[in-house]
């Protein structure tokens, strides 16, 4: 507080509550009181209930459906199965990623879970009737799920449909069960580097498959009018303009009669940015009855048909001095992409931004090529909550950093400190093309060893160890470092399209006469409390008190078009097209000001909620003033009303940061582990609401924390998923979660209109190594240079096991 | 995830519970908290035509110490046996382990009764119930009869239990008032079963364990009372030696299935990790 | 399939209805009653958004019948508010300490934490987390929900809850 600011001036930035503050979400008020409206939540008259028909098996071929039985099913009005969707050319429907994907099994099945038939009904309980009574025959082909066997010579073809081309959307395939080969980089003087190297590491270190699990699953509700000639689809969608345009790109409903509405979504963090089999079938199926369709996954249809996550498996080699300055990075990743490659990456990205794999050192040259294969497993690949690919990325680079540090005999904190990219180096350039817009590194790892007292720690680690070996414990103690750089914000439309959809985002603001108003934005909040957010940044920008503004989102009939949130987009393109809209309100409010007080433009100044005259503060009006001369009393020769749209093509990736250190204790004997603290220090550029990126912190952490320590998607050799549910699928209760610590740095971005970076993911992509590297930080010292997630019990006893720690 | 059809019923009385059950055979299933057979009917993995619901039958509710017995209904659930001052008193075992079942919202529903009843290995109090040597109290259409927890389970969901019957009391003898117990459970998560776990009673004097019994959960198709173990422990002052041996015995017995908790050889050890935790927590309270 | 008639108390109001006996209680509350704040999301018992209370108990009614629910009496999120219309603590904690992000489990852990206090009036963190472990939550971590129930024990306490969300 500054005592020589009158309390006036106080008094009115308060009661913008913009940037900055911790503003209480506008959303709780309905959700406290269960009056959120997400999609099963609504009912239309006539409303029917599709339900699907999934295939017990990895891969085989179906010989027959009979639906004779299931019609006979009370309530049971019809069976689609791929014959009659071929009759409406949608048999098959294109992925994000330039595949294409059989909606309902079309001579054959490809993963177990697959969608093969869909049962309409007056109610889901008999659509469930009908499911059981559909009778499929199948005869079961060889299964291929591993996808290091995926490409032996004799591998079974799981692909019939693209028999015969060996060029896929990304290039050339080697095998038929290859998707694409992508490569950056100078392979030649990275061969060099590694030829020359005094010191060099080589490790398989896999990802494993995982899901993003939000807890309300993927769901829609869609009406045909048959009268009007138009489709309304209510969904669980990220990205709703983006399905309205795949809409109507694959039916023949032209754009303008399609109405596609997202209300508020139970959590996505990924799970609901790509187009499903099911929203397909109810479209269809409204089309075919005349009354509206709706479909809602049930949990299990969920993590076993529904976007999956990772399954990257990456062979990281680091080349370095013996002193620790790193010389060169290697990478070559084997990516499993299931049964038809439908990753929600941008379309020139068939490996995301995996080049972001050089992390947060200064590495003087690099290469990585990435093969996708096709296995009997579900489809998907999408960015669980993180930016596309990165969280695989900074997962390899942070465990190889960890893996050096051990060759060479140095501390994992210290080969980072030597290794960053320097302050005075940004913008930088990375030898796998990205320019890296501003970061601090030193600092932020400085401040965030210090208040974790790491030193101490490190001395405390050699006491337990001498400890353990002497027999004195069974515990052993590992402390995990991480230090991350994300790429986030896709993105510039020069390298980010979907399916050509340049990946801009926009935002219209309409402020009423009375002062108050509405802005209407492209991306779609999940959760991350862009209600309240939005608003601030306007408040702030145009001086109208963010109560006074309602955000509006997810209504393609209303919201100006936008790619949607995910990667975290929202707040590097979106926010800044807001930004910018804003501030288009604020010049006219300027000229409309100068007119009033009878000065230049250039003698006014802004003062937090309207314009006065430099040096004259008393002459002064208010933006409500300036709304309402804008609509009543405008300038001879201005337009009435006050309005303005950005679409903003953003020139650059913001690349957020932070240094994240785990503190874990692990009993050898059980495999039982306890996060004795875990701090995280995130550099997300300007704060907007300090509250709210907290809260996407401690989310995204307890998020890494379930994948590093349990969760699992996990195949048996015949195509069944094992782990399945919830019982299985390790999704953490408030028991489990550990207490998350955290703490900021604020380097803006320099290319944003508010300096602000994103920050939703950031725990996610940086939470996952500090806990493995704890774990592998604990093990080392006893062998061994890394271990597979996930970290769960069972395999922490293996480690030890493996180590001879069990006598 | 829906459940087909079916009739229910919710008779008023054992005598009317057994008479739907003696009319509809293996069609009926009788429902206690819910918890294991709704989610088996929403898979459709249970597809019961008639569901004969217990919980209006106030005979199989409550706890009662009988002399040197006590009786708990069926039908009493575990927040009640956690409610229970008097039993946590006289049983604290049963306390401690109802706490390791599930969450908060399960134990308001499920039951002492259908936990036991059911022969899911992943279930806990049947371990707890044959360390206590408890006896099951079944009824059916012939009359009731008592069988020892120690002889009901024959494999992973067969039970002593005759079609038609069904559990109406579980009877534990009361434990001595100075005794040791503990149940240690290790799982992924609140919500899971056990990848391995033990119940431990024990009495002590003069240092030397008198009495000792080990009973071990989701380590076999059946909860497994380790005989042999618990004779390894009777007469030692619990000293390494003891514990070792103990575990040993108790590990030729187990036969876990692999499966996402681990390995049989992981599940196998940790199981003589938690007898280990167990015989000495029991110990120490024992001698407190 | 024939329906059984049942009667019960929800959120105070008497409700006679026909059901099906194997509708859950769950799509009887959603799709008979229009009661859509208990949401569905797992179905197997494990993630609590389904949460109601019931006879004064947390219910999930995800796995129970609406028959077996025949002379209940069932709190939903809906019937949470004070009788004035203000918010109850709990709704007013979770705000307050931002212990919610999408909304989705946030009916379930209110009704949860609600039975929670009634038995525990001023529980120590520890009991909190063991009180909602079966409540999964996918956005917050857990950590702001603690605090709201915190806030909402004090509130009701007559105390004042000093911390600040994080």
């Amino acid at each position: 507080m500054n005592d020589q600011t009158p309390p006036t001036r106080e008094m009115r930035e308060a009661k913008l509550e913009g940037m900055g503050c911790k503003r209480k979400r506008v959303e709780d008020v309905r959700f406290t009181q269960g009056k959120g409206n997400y999609v099963d939540d609504m009912k239309l008259p006539g409303m029917l209930f599709g339900d699907l028909v999934r295939s017990p098996y990895g891969h085989a071929r179906v010989k027959s459906i009979d639906t004779s039985k299931a019609m006979k099913v009370p309530g049971v009005l019809a069976v689609l199965t791929a014959k009659e969707l071929a009759g409406v050319n949608l048999a098959w429907m294109p992925t994000l990623a330039g595949d294409v994907q059989m909606v309902l099994a079309d001579g054959k099945v490809l993963f177990q879970g697959q969608e093969v038939a869909f049962v309409v009904a007056t109610d889901r309980y008999a659509a469930a009737d009908g499911v059981e009574a559909v009778e499929v025959e199948y005869e079961e082909l060889p299964v291929c799920v591993d996808p290091f066997k995926s490409m032996l010579p004799n591998a079974p073809e799981l692909r019939e449909d693209l028999k015969g081309k060996m060029t896929g959307a990304h290039g050339p395939r080697k095998h038929h069960n290859h998707i694409f080969e992508w490569t950056v980089g100078d392979k030649t003087a990275t061969d060099t580097a590694f030829n020359t190297a005094e010191v060099s590491i080589k490790e398989l270190i896999s990802y494993q498959r995982v899901h993003p699990s939000p807890l309300e699953t993927c769901q829609c509700l869609a009406s045909f009018d048959k009268v009007r000639g138009e489709l309304t689809v209510y969904g669980t969608f990220q990205a709703p303009h983006v399905i309205r345009t795949v809409a109507s790109l694959i039916s023949t409903i032209p754009e303008h009669k399609i109405h596609v509405i997202a209300p508020d979504i139970g959590g996505g963090f990924g799970n609901k940015v790509g187009a499903y089999p099911g929203y397909i079938c109810a479209i269809v199926a409204s089309i075919v009855t005349g009354k509206p369709v709706k479909w809602v996954e049930d949990r299990m249809e969920n993590l076993s048909s529904t976007s999956f996550a990772r399954d990257y498996h990456m062979t990281c080699e680091i080349a370095a001095t013996k002193a620790g300055k790193i010389t060169g990075l290697r990478v070559h990743v084997l990516a499993d992409h299931g049964a038809f490659d439908a990753c929600a990456d941008p379309s020139k990205w068939p490996a995301g931004f995996f080049n972001i794999v050089t992390g947060s050192y200064d590495i003087p040259t690099a290469h990585i090529s990435v093969d996708g294969v096709y296995t009997n497993k579900a489809p998907g690949g999408v960015a669980y909550r993180c930016s596309f690919r990165v969280t695989e990325a900074a997962y390899c680079i942070e465990r190889g950093m960890d893996i050096l540090a051990q060759k060479l005999g140095m501390d994992p904190a210290e080969l980072r400190l030597k290794n960053f990219i320097k302050r005075e180096q940004f913008p930088y350039h990375s030898a796998l093309g990205w320019e890296y817009d501003s970061g601090d590194y030193h600092t932020a790892m400085n401040k965030a060893m210090d208040a974790i007292g790491y030193k101490q720690l490190r001395a405390e680690q050699l006491a337990k160890r001498e400890a353990f070996k002497r027999g004195e414990t069974r515990d052993l103690m590992g402390i995990g470092v991480c230090f991350f750089t994300e790429i986030v914000g896709a993105g510039p439309s020069k390298n980010c399209d979907i399916l050509g959809l340049a990946m801009f985002d926009s935002c219209e603001i309409r402020i009423h006469p009375t002062g108050s108003g509405i802005v209407r934005v492209g991306s779609k909040s999940q959760g991350q409390g862009h209600e309240t957010t939005w608003a601030q940044i306007v408040a702030t920008e145009i001086g109208i008190p963010a109560d006074n503004l309602t955000v509006e989102e997810g209504n393609t009939d209303t919201a100006p078009y936008g790619l949607g949130t995910y990667g975290s987009r929202s707040t590097p393109v979106a926010g800044a097209a807001i930004a910018m809209a804003a501030r288009k309100i604020k010049a006219k409010a300027q000229m409309i000001a100068a007119h009033m007080l009878e000065v230049h433009e250039g003698d006014l100044e802004w003062d937090i909620d309207g314009f006065r005259v430099k040096g004259l503060p008393e002459k002064s009006k208010s933006m409500k003033e300036l709304v309402w001369a804008a609509y009543n009393k405008p300038p001879p020769g201005m337009e009435p009303g006050m309005e303005a749209v950005s679409y903003y093509d953003p020139p650059n990736m913001t690349y957020p940061f932070g240094a994240y250190f785990c503190v874990m204790d692990i009993d050898v004997d059980t495999g039982e582990y306890k996060v004795r603290k875990f701090y995280a220090l995130d550099d997300c550029g300007t704060r907007i609401n300090p509250m709210i990126i907290e809260g996407q912190v401690h989310g995204g952490l307890t998020e890494a924390f379930a994948i590093a320590m349990g969760q699992e998607l996990k195949y048996d050799d015949r195509g069944n998923l094992h782990g399945g549910s919830f019982m299985d699928f390790f999704l953490p209760t408030a028991v489990e979660t550990p207490h998350w610590t955290t703490d900021h740095t604020v380097t803006p971005s320099p290319h944003h209109p508010i300096g602000a970076k994103g920050v939703g993911e950031s725990p996610n992509v940086g939470g996952v190594p500090a806990f493995s590297n704890a774990v592998n930080d604990a093990f080392n010292f006893m062998g061994g240079t890394h271990i597979q997630m996930p970290h769960d019990h069972w395999r922490n006893w293996e480690a030890a096991h493996s180590r001879g720690m069990h006598g | 995830m829906i459940p087909a059809s079916f009739d229910y019923h919710r008779p008023k009385s054992t005598p009317e519970a057994l008479a739907i059950l003696g009319q509809y055979g293996d069609d009926a299933r009788v429902v206690a908290g819910g918890h294991s057979l709704i989610p088996m009917m929403k898979l459709r993995m249970a597809q019961p035509s008639h569901l004969v619901d217990l919980r209006s039958i106030p005979e199989l509710k409550g706890i009662r110490i009988d002399g040197t017995t006590i009786v708990i209904g069926a039908m009493t659930t575990q927040a009640e046996l956690l409610g229970s001052a008097q039993l946590t008193a006289a049983v604290p075992i049963l306390h401690e382990a109802a706490l390791q079942i599930a969450d908060p919202q399960v134990r308001y529903m499920g039951t002492l009764g259908g936990n036991v009843a059911n022969g899911d290995p992943g279930n806990d109090m049947p371990a707890v119930m044959q360390c206590l040597d408890a006896s099951y109290r079944v009824t059916g259409k012939t009359g009731s009869r008592s069988i020892k927890a120690r002889a009901f389970y024959k494999s992973a969901y067969v039970t002593a239990l005759n079609s038609g019957e069904i559990v109406t009391a579980i009877e534990i003898p009361v434990p001595p008032g100075k005794h040791g117990y503990s149940y240690d459970k290790l799982k992924r998560k609140i919500g899971d079963y056990a990848t391995a776990a033990a119940a431990v009673m024990m009495t002590v004097s003069g240092g030397k364990v008198q009495t000792c019994a080990i009973a071990l959960t989701n380590l076999g198709p059946t909860p497994i009372y380790c005989a042999q173990a618990s004779a390894a422990i009777v007469g030692s002052g619990l000293d390494t030696a003891a514990i070792t041996a103990a575990a040993g015995a108790a590990g030729a017995l187990m036969a876990p299935s692999p499966d996402g908790r681990g390995t049989v050889q992981f599940r196998t050890s940790v199981g003589g990790v938690m007898i280990g935790r167990a015989l000495q927590r029991a110990y120490q309270r024992a001698t407190a | 399939m024939a329906k059984s008639a049942i009667k019960l108390k929800i959120n105070g109001a008497e409700v006679e209805a026909l059901v099906e006996p194997r509708t859950l209680l769950v799509h009887f509350l959603r799709e008979q009653q229009m009661l859509t704040g208990t949401h569905i999301g797992c179905e197997t018992s494990h993630c609590g958004v389904c949460t109601v209370d019931l006879n004064g108990m947390s219910v999930k009614s995800c796995t129970i019948f609406a028959i077996q629910a025949d002379g209940a009496d069932v709190i939903t999120i809906e019937g949470m508010a004070n009788a004035d219309g203000t918010l109850h603590a709990l709704q007013e904690g979770f705000r307050q300490m931002h212990g919610l992000q999408c909304g989705f489990c946030t009916p379930g852990m209110i009704l949860r934490a609600h039975r929670l206090l009634k038995e525990n009036p001023n529980p120590t963190e520890a009991e909190i987390r063991m009180g909602i472990a079966g409540n999964l939550c996918r956005c917050t971590g857990y950590q702001n929900i603690v605090k709201a129930i915190q806030h909402a024990a004090a509130k009701l306490g007559g105390r004042e809850y000093l911390e600040a969300a994080e």
